[in-house]
């Protein structure tokens, strides 16, 4: 295409060019993405890095199938750009698990194709193209499957004896398969057998790991995914995917263990435990009655609060309840009481979750505390007010040696002169534990849907004027 | 590119990584992560480059479905981490309601 005005040499000196401005404009784009002031700008940084380097990959010489790359680009483009745009902001993380799913199937793809082809000859890259290709499948599959559990497809978790001794077999003969295929024992039928072990190791690793510990799966299939990534750009020597790939890697390495340590989890426990979903037999005696309580009078003791703290929880995103919340929390700051939102990094689907899903209701995020920043203020604080949360406020996790959640990190809710549950029924939470906090003397139960539940509170507080 | 230059580029690539989100809040996890995954999308170049140079039904075939997963990855990541990343403002004055769902 270009070779009608560059010379090859030229054109590649050109595109390498524009690889190196994509790469600063990625470091650029994820640097301003950790802070919340500049967050917006660094995904238009990094978007226009990606641009770039799309646009000059048209110009590579010697390329050919531009219709099938166009038609590809276009197809796939499509689909995501509508699935993304209508995605609700509670299913983020399976979107986001399957978004990078197909980073890794596609980076197995690059190793399939060099690898079927079998002009690649050192070891070198030979050995990146198997690892790269590994990785990226292990990738694909497991994320196909995180996908699955957080969206409800899949709604058992396989466990079974001896799973962690066949899945390090599955894992070995994988990399037997490899080293025969770095060896030069090539031939189509090794590379096959290579990317469906591959494969399977991605879906049988992934199988047993409950949902509660899905988001510390995910962050880490991520970074494996930009290895893998960076990787197959060895191959290529592909300069933008190296740094690309490597970046993302360390990055996703770093952020996976931030949410494990946030969750209390090691990495080791969350993938060879497999705890996470049916957490145990409720343990530990709970003594004391659920004491109910009206909305009007939830609202009395709002109204004339000094400080309310609200501890949302996934129950009432699943309820879509936090806009009526917000609208509440807005009543109750004109009336001159100090509202702050409690946020625990398991609050949502995954750290960081509840956090976005308050944003999109209009919550300002100076009024969004972490665990550490509000836990002392609870001591002070006139009514907590806990919204569809539950194992995040059992102060079992302190107490209880026997409990499944014992030395987890919990909001102490419990410390305030008042808390009130909001809560759609009896049952258990999450982690099928019972909390002992709903059984304190000063804790009363507003029983009813979290949507419901606010629209009344408004009422109530509205009724005071 | 020689093995030891590919070497010393992983090398910086990796620290660079490291530093560039190890003071992030926990308010950025999830839309940081979701901004990793977008970036990775640049595995859409190495795809296109592949399918460009296939030759056989099963090269191009492959190929295909790799620049179509590899679009997926970059558009759908750009959409949903600009999604989340517009939501997050100070309170200046944001009502209620913005955003139908």
């Amino acid at each position: 295409m270009a070779s009608a005005w560059l010379s090859p040499s030229q054109a590649m000196l050109a595109i390498d060019a524009s690889y190196f401005v994509t790469a600063v404009l990625f470091i650029v784009g994820l640097k301003r993405m950790s802070s919340p002031v500049t967050a917006r700008s660094g995904i238009l940084w990094a978007g226009a890095g990606m641009a770039v380097a799309t646009a000059v990959t048209f110009f590579f010489p010697g390329m050919t199938n531009y219709g099938l790359i166009g038609a590809a680009i276009l197809i796939g483009g499509v689909l995501a750009a509508v699935s993304g745009k209508r995605v609700a902001m509670t299913n983020m993380p399976q979107m986001i698990a399957l978004y990078n799913g197909m980073g890794g199937g596609a980076a197995a793809a690059i190793a399939a194709v060099e690898l079927y082809r079998g002009e690649t000859h050192s070891y070198g890259a030979l050995a990146l193209a198997v690892g790269g290709g590994i990785i990226g499948a292990v990738s694909f599959g497991g994320s196909v499957i995180a996908w699955g559990k957080l969206e409800g497809v899949i709604t058992r978790s396989l466990r079974f004896a001896g799973q962690q001794i066949i899945n390090l077999l599955i894992l070995v003969a994988a990399l037997v398969v490899g080293g025969l295929i770095i060896a030069g024992q090539g031939g189509a039928g090794l590379v096959t057998a290579l990317f469906v072990l591959s494969l399977l190791l991605g879906v049988t690793m992934t199988l047993p790991i409950g949902g509660a510990d899905m988001p510390v799966v995910i962050s880490l299939y991520n970074a494996l995914t930009g290895l893998a990534v960076g990787f197959e750009g060895f191959v290529l020597g592909n300069a933008a995917m190296i740094i690309a790939g490597t970046v993302v890697g360390s990055a996703g390495t770093l952020l996976t263990q931030l949410m494990a340590r946030a969750m209390n989890r090691s990495l080791g426990n969350v993938l060879f435990s497999g705890f996470g979903d049916t957490g145990g037999e409720a343990t530990g005696t709970v003594s004391g009655s659920l004491k109910p309580i009206e909305a009007s009078d939830v609202g009395v003791m709002l109204a004339f609060a000094q400080k309310v703290i609200v501890v949302p929880g996934y129950g009432m995103a699943v309820a879509q309840a936090q806009h009526k919340i917000w609208e509440l929390c807005q009543l109750l700051i004109d009336r001159g009481v100090t509202v702050r939102f409690a946020i625990h990094p398991v609050a949502g689907r995954m750290p960081g979750h509840m956090n976005v899903l308050l944003a999109e209701a209009g919550v300002p995020y100076d009024l969004i505390a972490d665990l550490e920043e509000i836990n002392a203020e609870f001591d002070t604080a006139d009514v907590a007010l806990i919204i569809g949360a539950n194992d995040v406020v059992n102060p079992s996790a302190r107490t209880d040696k026997s409990s499944p959640i014992y030395g987890m990190p919990i909001l102490n809710a419990d410390r305030a002169k008042n808390v009130i549950v909001i809560k759609r029924g009896k049952g258990a939470g999450f982690s099928g534990i019972e909390n002992a906090l709903f059984y304190l003397d000063n804790t009363r139960m507003l029983y009813g849907d979290a949507q419901k539940a606010g629209a009344e509170l408004i009422q109530a507080v509205k009724a005071i004027g | 590119m020689t093995g030891m230059v590919a070497l010393y580029i992983f090398m910086l690539a990796a620290f660079t990584g490291y530093e560039v989100i190890s003071r992030v809040p926990v308010i950025l996890h999830t839309p940081l992560m979701s901004g990793s995954n977008f970036v990775h999308g640049i595995v859409l170049v190495g795809a296109m480059v592949a399918l460009g140079a296939a030759h056989t039904p099963l090269e191009k075939a492959i190929g295909f479905v790799g620049v179509l997963l590899a679009a997926g990855n970059a558009v759908g990541g750009y959409v949903v981490t600009e999604r989340m990343l517009e939501m997050f403002k100070s309170s200046g004055r944001g009502g209620p309601g913005k955003g139908s769902r």
